[in-house]
């Protein structure tokens, strides 16, 4: 479930960059490369899970995905944490230095 | 148990790396424009900025993933961070780390080389067209 909750979120950031390429000015791309990251690095763990489980790593307890869903959305939600630290950090439409320097005159 | 660990030192690595590229494209960019030569609009994306692809994957990657392993009890906040290090399970541990950890970082890699690889087919396209669309006119 986290995996699911990860890759959609790939491809809706994905979506964003593309709709909005090549204006790069919101980082999107940046957006999206982490979530694709984390995907595909859910998906190696999968597959050794997958390796010990077999076919019952496909039919979890109600509990379990409820839980595994609850963590996707909180990785979902510090992926934007990440992206939107990243944002203001960079600055790229130099919002916040003319918001500073107007403080400072 | 500890499998971000390995994506996590890639990504170290990496950006390490990145940084002596850029640094190193820029040198070349500054040699050129001094010797009037038309290098630096050859380039296409810089590898620096294709590096960097890798490294906001595996960064962003390693990340989530350690708040997976705290979210399970597998990172701790105290010494020695690790559950497993704690009750003495170093050798699966480092088992997991080499099998999981070591095909994450392979996976992430691999797809950063497709992304890069098709990159460098369309720039190719993209130069062969202007060049031919340059000697028609």
């Amino acid at each position: 479930m986290t995996l699911l909750i990860t890759i959609f979120a790939a491809i809706a950031a994905t979506l964003l960059w593309y709709k909005n390429a090549p204006d790069n000015s919101m980082r999107y791309g940046t957006l999206a490369l982490i979530y694709w990251g984390a995907s595909l690095m859910w998906f190696a763990d999968a597959i050794f899970e997958y390796a010990e489980l077999g076919a019952e790593f496909f039919t979890p307890a109600a509990a379990d995905m409820l839980n595994d869903a609850y963590l996707g959305l909180c990785v979902v939600a510090l992926g934007f944490i990440i992206w939107i630290v990243t944002l203001l950090i960079k600055d790229p439409k130099g919002i916040i230095r003319k918001m500073l320097v107007k403080k400072n005159l | 148990m500890a499998c971000f660990l390995v994506p996590g030192t890639e990504a170290i690595v990496t950006t390490i790396v990145t940084a002596v590229v850029k640094k190193k494209e820029k040198n070349d960019l500054k040699k050129a424009s001094y010797e009037g030569t038309s290098a630096a609009e050859k380039i296409g994306t810089k590898f620096s900025v294709k590096l960097g692809w890798l490294n906001k994957m595996l960064w962003g990657g390693s990340a989530l993933l350690a708040f997976e392993h705290i979210w399970h009890g597998e990172v701790i906040p105290t010494f020695p961070f690790l559950t497993a290090v704690k009750e003495g399970e170093v050798g699966g541990m480092l088992a997991e780390m080499g099998t999981a950890g070591v095909t994450m970082a392979v996976l992430v890699t691999a797809a950063w080389a497709g992304m890069v690889i098709v990159s460098s087919i369309i720039e190719k396209r993209q130069a062969e067209n202007t060049d031919s669309k340059e000697v028609k006119v």
